[in-house]
């Protein structure tokens, strides 16, 4: 267990924080793709390259990009109602940090037993043959949750003719 | 062989799309429908055992499906919602292109709940799970009125949850067990299954399972979709949906991968009766058809639930019974307030009254639902909830069995209350109170009839149907 | 598994479960439809860190990853749809406050 671990778990634990706290929406995306770029470099430290290229790329691109564009499409604050803003989040929020706080070293404390019989080490299988031989099912699952988002963009978002 | 239930309906989903296929796309509705029917004839007709195994399609796909029993009794529940939400769809929505567009994703959710009931892997299963409720989520909002976006947002959110709750268990029992399929978690979990992280996992899914499932107390969802959904999209919700994604699972899991623990069962038993209560309990206040349909859906998993918790193999029989019935009389029910809505325009009972006299098919077959959701016999509700109940008595959970007798009368009352306002009584003065569109009428019938043939042929049924169901997972 | 693996496994458990947590609180007191989304992002972060480092600590990174690479092409799917919704409340009443989604009281 290097430092670098620790620092990055913290990192990532402290992106989430500031997504969910920080009082602009547009900063909130843009929080998350941090947050999602430092889950891609765990993931690379926790050799999985191709999950964290994924994630990268997604995560902290794609994801991002969609919700920008829909703060685009539908905020349009003044200076003022940004103080308001602040001052709710403020009343709300305070308590997190100590939540996670709190959390952290209770979690810490109670060393949770792994007592289970651990399993046998597995065939050393690449992921790339993982999803493309022995889980079809699961890619004709990502092909129908694909489609069915595919329809719902063009059934929700077109223009509606009634009112 | 198998396959083909998740293919076929992505395949038509595709065709129906073709930029071609105009001629096709007008008649959208009636070919899911016949497909649906082809569906559960092909799960009746077929013997079982051509229909299993895991198997090599066409020599390229590998997909890991199986079937056992209860995966047979879903498949045919979804075929017969399926058909009933596909008929009700000319009648709600009239735009072709909107008709095109909602068979197509109907005909998504179709094959996401019989991937999910064909898969033999945990993380497969969270996959079609995902799909069925992405569908759903489309289906939900599809109207875009204010109530439906607003049901559709909720249940994105509690899905969401539901689903962080499911992986978090899934991470768990890939490093109890080395695999996620539901073989190596069995195994694992006939081991370890004492260890903390084991159990945290075990609790975990079926915190998602229940909110998948929409029962108490994590059934906030489930009011603002079913009755702010478009019509047919109710039927199918309240039909189905539901029973894929929540109890389908529980019953999956409880009996063939989680190990038998009292401790599960005592839990499923109380969560089942606390939806009994609530869900009966608010049904009464309603005045809205679809919201007391809706609440009587929760209070009718309940049973379900309750019955999966007893933990004999009567038990379990009954639990899948109730579930196969409760598709049938909830669907006729819905696509019944489906045909109030479309001729009339509202589903308010307060503003309703009198229909009976105008719309005689609906009138009747309503009566007939709510006749076998109450459990009056010789109707097949009566004999689901009675099997129910006799389980609870064998095994010694009096106050729960005695719970389940008294709310049926509860039940009983509400929906009557319901036929007498909306059916019953002086005609209201609404506009355009005719009979629905055959489109309609046919699946009321159809579905009453099928309760009825099934309550009137339980003795005959009793000897294959449900000593397979009791016999073997 | 080693007592190093288990230490390593812990802290991101840890870590997941402390995003897990964040995500949680977030959900029962965000404003903002956009945010909700967004915190429903944060719950799919946690998780999947957890699988990773469960996958790691027995040796099934292989599975892991593929795993993890459907739960991101599903999350797309959600967040798209949820975006959709998103807009048409938005056209019906030009703002993102959760309070408009109470309207229907149970």
């Amino acid at each position: 267990m290097t430092t670098i671990d620790v620092i990055l778990v913290t990192a990532f634990v402290l992106g989430a924080m500031t997504t969910v706290m920080t009082a602009r929406v547009l900063r909130s995306a843009v929080a998350l793709a941090a947050t999602s770029a430092i889950l891609a470099m765990l993931m690379f430290r926790l050799r999985s390259p191709i999950a964290g290229v994924f994630e990268l790329s997604v995560c902290a691109g794609l994801i991002p990009v969609i919700f920008i564009s829909t703060i685009g499409l539908t905020q349009r604050l003044g200076g003022e109602a940004l103080a308001a803003r602040r001052r709710e989040k403020l009343r709300l929020y305070w308590a997190l940090p100590l939540v996670v706080l709190l959390a952290g070293s209770v979690l810490l404390a109670t060393k949770l037993p792994l007592d289970f019989i651990p399993p046998g080490p597995a065939g050393g299988q690449d992921v790339r043959q993982i999803l493309w031989n022995l889980r079809h099912i699961d890619l004709i699952g990502q092909i129908l949750v694909l489609g069915a988002g595919a329809f719902g963009v063009v059934i929700l978002v077109k223009e509606s003719k009634r009112g | 062989m198998l396959g083909w239930f998740v293919l076929v309906p992505l395949a038509a989903a595709i065709v129906l799309n073709l930029p071609s296929a105009d001629p096709l796309r007008r008649h959208g509705a009636i070919l899911t429908a016949l497909l649906a029917l082809a569906q559960v004839a092909a799960v009746v007709a077929v013997p079982a055992g051509v229909l299993s195994g895991a198997e090599v399609l066409a020599g390229q796909l590998r997909l890991n499906l199986a079937v056992v029993n209860l995966s047979l009794v879903m498949l045919l529940t979804v075929g017969v919602a399926a058909f009933a939400a596909a008929m009700v769809v000319p009648a709600a929505i009239t735009d072709l292109r909107d008709r095109g567009n909602f068979i197509s994703v109907l005909l998504v959710c179709m094959a996401g709940m019989n991937g999910a009931v064909l898969v033999t892997d945990l993380f497969s299963l969270y996959v079609f799970l995902e799909v069925t409720s992405v569908a759903s989520f489309v289906l939900i909002a599809f109207s875009r009125r204010k109530d439906a976006l607003e049901g559709a947002f909720k249940y994105i959110v509690l899905s969401a949850v539901a689903t962080a709750l499911m992986l978090v268990s899934v991470a768990l029992l890939l490093m109890v067990a080395g695999g996620v399929d539901y073989a190596s978690v069995a195994a694992a979990l006939r081991v370890s299954g004492g260890s903390a992280p084991a159990k945290l996992a075990m609790g975990a899914f079926l915190c998602g399972l229940f909110i998948k499932g929409g029962l108490v107390p994590f059934h906030g969802w489930v009011l603002g979709a079913y009755s702010a959904a478009p019509a047919p999209t109710s039927v199918l919700l309240a039909g189905v949906v539901t029973k894929v994604s929540g109890v389908y699972a529980l019953i999956r899991l409880a009996t063939s991968v989680f190990p038998p623990s009292m401790a599960l069962n005592h839990v499923l038993m109380l969560v089942g009766a606390v939806s009994i209560v609530v869900g009966a309990l608010a049904a009464l206040g309603q005045s809205d058809m679809k919201r007391l349909l809706a609440y009587s859906s929760i209070s009718q998993v309940g049973y379900i639930v309750l019955g999966l918790g007893c933990g004999t193999p009567l038990g379990v029989a009954g639990a899948i019974f109730h579930l196969f019935n409760h598709a049938v009389f909830k669907s006729l029910l819905f696509v019944n307030s489906a045909a109030v809505e479309q001729r009339l325009g509202t589903t308010d009972m307060d503003r309703l009254g009198g229909l009976g006299s105008r719309m005689p098919v609906t009138g009747v077959t309503s009566v007939v639902g709510i006749l076998s959701t109450a459990g009056v016999p010789p109707l097949a509700g009566f004999w689901s909830k009675l099997l129910i109940v006799v389980a609870l008595w064998q095994a010694n959970h009096y106050t729960y069995a005695a719970l389940a007798v008294l709310f049926s009368v509860v039940t009983l009352g509400y929906l009557l209350v319901l036929q007498r306002k909306v059916f019953f009584g002086k005609a209201a003065d609404l506009p355009g109170l005719r009979e629905a569109a055959c489109w309609v009428t046919v699946p009321e019938i159809l579905l009453a009839g099928l309760t009825i043939a099934i309550g009137l042929l339980f003795p005959f049924l009793n000897n294959t149907f449900l000593l397979q169901l009791r016999g073997g997972f | 598994m080693g007592s190093q693996e288990t230490q390593l496994f812990l802290l991101f458990a840890l870590g997941a479960a402390l995003v897990l947590i964040v995500g949680f609180y977030s959900l029962l007191t965000t404003r903002n439809l956009i945010r909700v989304v967004i915190n429903m992002e944060i719950l799919s972060k946690g998780v999947m860190l957890l699988l990773i480092a469960a996958g790691n600590a027995v040796d099934r990174s292989a599975l892991a990853q593929a795993m993890a690479i459907t739960m991101i092409i599903i999350e797309v799917a959600v967040v798209v749809v949820a975006v959709g919704v998103i807009l048409c409340v938005y056209r019906h009443h030009r703002s993102l406050d959760t309070s408009l989604l109470r309207e229907i009281k149970g």
